[in-house]
């Protein structure tokens, strides 16, 4: 191995810095990542597998499962459109503001989503910018299942449109004309040419969206209220549970969302390994 | 007159991409667009296929306004220089995509698309390839596909961008040919982009060529060779030797030798000469005309070529037939001088 390492002058690293490096990530890793995780399953099956589902099967679980799935559902169903919307825009048309716009999309990644959630407290709260006018129609978004969606479709936004504008930026607009003149119209042209085109793209960027919105809590937490049973996400109501002291409950439910991250990993390597077939296969210019 | 373009002008942003064009194509016309990169040539097919809309000037298909019509209505069937293959679709998909996307009432049957799709990869050669996917195709094949996925829509003019632009120069030459038959078949009107003169030249029934928006001339290859109406059309047009002179009495003067002129001549008095390589002669150091010392002699190709350097350190470039050029050394001082010129003004 020693000879094998020498031939390249590079890579003529002592042995005892390679051992070094590798036991530093290991070690590290272990403590940050795998350990919790661990512990995790762990904490929710100390008192049985029985006692496990029955925090599961609890009214106020399942109210709160529910909720995190139709919130992401939604959250993830508007970034798609919006994503495929602006990505479409960025990526065929010239217009005027488009480098603001892309600056724009990445924002909520940058900004705490405590002040994402915070924002539409200001926005649409009783003592907000139009609480008034709302309180007047009978509308409430702040402490409801709208302001839980709208706080998450804010902190997720980016990640649909950022994995689709590089891709169709760089595939261009040339099959798009090529589809008007041999006839196609605008739906046609998009459903058969440029959505077939960044399928693998799009699976990944919903994917990771969906990942991301169930597990939203800053922004979720301020517009959400806490209600058990009614606005209490799944991270809400592990907060909830853990604070009651019920620890074996919370960490039920925060295995099940820590799940949920492992199938969303999985299913995101999967489409990884079939994406660089793809995009090998179709780099063809 | 079939298609009738008349005072065209597209500007992007600032730049004038074409400047008031005026053209026309015959039915059945082979007419080649020629110009360097940026001379407008690609916009002004983009204008007739739709994909650009002029910011003036009208488009005209026997009589009938093709501006006001949308892209996916003209039925003008365009091959993208990087052909712009669906990339998920087979060739065979690709081509029977056009006739897919008819309205209902004017779409064939499945099987008459089947067998519509199986003539035409016929006609481009590429039977049982129908599928393979682009990716799975050489250059040339890509283009063929393309060229049939235009024609299947049966359009009743056919625009191409630089059509060998992406080709290397033996398949190039194959496929120039092969469209030259296919034109002969199908008797389409053909319109094509191209920035190479001997493509142009070589294929078209006609040459427009177009240097900074503006058409510069418009004529068969014969007339555009032996009848240049600029400088620019001549050195556009071939291999071009330049020197200074002084028109007198109808003849150029070339370092003290007159030599007779081809074509118009404005005005005495000093002028640009214009020559092919192979318009020059060579003579002993003691004759009248430039002097040059020999650099290299080329006995290889058609042509036998000095290559020489005049009193100015300039290069030259002389094509002589190999049994004048044998005769020659490398380090020998001879003079040159031209058999004929065309004589403008200014350079370019």
């Amino acid at each position: 191995m020693t000879a094998k390492l020498e031939k390249s002058p590079a890579r003529r690293d002592p042995p005892w810095l390679v051992v070094t490096l590798i036991m530093v990530t290991l070690a590290y890793m272990s403590l940050v990542l795998f350990l919790p995780l661990v512990t995790v399953f762990i904490e929710a099956l100390r008192k049985g597998v029985d006692a496990y589902l029955a925090a599961l099967h609890e009214p106020d679980a399942l109210a709160a499962i529910r909720l995190t799935l139709m919130v992401a559902g939604l959250a993830v169903l508007l970034n798609t459109v919006f994503g495929l919307a602006a990505a479409w825009a960025v990526a065929k048309f010239d217009f005027w503001g488009k480098s603001a716009l892309l600056t724009l999309i990445d924002l909520p990644f940058s900004i705490s989503p405590v002040i994402s959630g915070l924002v539409y407290v200001l926005l649409y709260g009783a003592n907000g910018w139009f609480g008034p006018w709302l309180d007047e129609h009978n509308i409430q978004i702040i402490f409801t299942f709208t302001g839980i969606t709208l706080a998450t479709t804010l902190v997720t936004l980016p990640f649909v449109a950022r994995e689709l504008i590089p891709l169709m930026q760089e595939q261009g607009s040339d099959e798009e004309a090529a589809a008007a003149t041999l006839g196609a119209g605008m739906w046609r042209t998009f459903f058969m040419v440029t959505l077939p085109n960044v399928k693998w793209a799009l699976m990944y960027g919903v994917l990771l969206c969906t990942a991301r919105a169930m597990g939203e809590f800053g922004a979720v937490a301020v517009v959400s209220g806490h209600i058990r049973g009614e606005t209490a996400t799944m991270p809400l109501y592990v907060e909830i549970l853990y604070n009651e002291y019920s620890f074996s409950a919370a960490f039920a439910i925060a295995s099940l969302l820590a799940l949920f991250a492992l199938v969303t990993l999985a299913v995101k390597t999967l489409l990884e390994v079939q994406f660089a077939d793809e995009l090998s296969a179709q780099r063809w210019r | 007159m079939s298609l009738e373009i008349s005072d065209v002008a597209k500007t992007f942003g600032r730049f004038p991409a074409l400047n008031g064009v005026s053209l026309f194509a015959e039915d059945g016309e082979f007419l080649a667009l020629l110009g360097p990169s940026g001379s407008g040539k690609t916009t002004l097919l983009r204008v007739i296929a739709g994909l650009d809309v002029p910011d003036s000037g009208a488009v005209r298909f026997h009589g009938e306004d093709l501006l006001a019509k949308p892209v996916r209505q003209r039925r003008i069937g365009f091959v993208f220089q990087h052909y712009a293959l669906f990339r998920h679709m087979t060739a065979a998909q690709n081509i029977a995509f056009g006739m897919r996307s008819r309205v209902k009432a004017e779409r064939p049957s499945g099987a008459e698309i089947k067998k519509r799709v199986a003539e035409l990869l016929d006609l481009v050669q590429l039977d049982g390839l129908g599928g393979r996917y682009p990716a799975q195709l050489s250059g040339g094949q890509r283009q063929r596909v393309a060229l049939a996925r235009a024609l299947a829509i049966e359009p009743k003019i056919l625009l191409l961008d630089e059509p060998f632009g992406a080709l290397d120069a033996k398949v190039r030459r194959e496929l120039r040919r092969w469209l030259r038959d296919l034109h002969e078949r199908t008797g389409l009107t053909t319109i094509f982009v191209t920035h190479d003169q001997e493509e142009a030249l070589d294929l078209a029934d006609r040459v427009a060529v177009l240097k900074d928006g503006a058409l510069e001339q418009v004529g068969t290859p014969e007339e555009l060779y032996h009848e240049p109406a600029s400088a620019f059309v001549f050195d556009f047009l071939g291999d071009t030797v330049t020197f200074p002179c002084s028109v007198k009495g109808g003849v150029a003067v070339i370092a003290g030798a007159g030599v007779p002129i081809i074509g118009p001549h404005a005005h005495e008095g000093d002028a640009i000469a214009y020559a092919r390589p192979d318009q020059l002669d060579i003579a002993a150091a003691e004759a009248l005309g430039l002097p040059v010392v020999v650099r290299n002699v080329i006995l290889a190709g058609p042509d036998a070529r000095l290559d020489c350097v005049l009193e100015s350190g300039e290069a030259l470039d002389v094509r002589l037939p190999h049994d004048v050029a044998a005769k020659v050394s490398p380090r020998d001082h001879l003079k040159v001088l031209p058999r004929a010129v065309r004589v403008w003004a200014q350079q370019r």
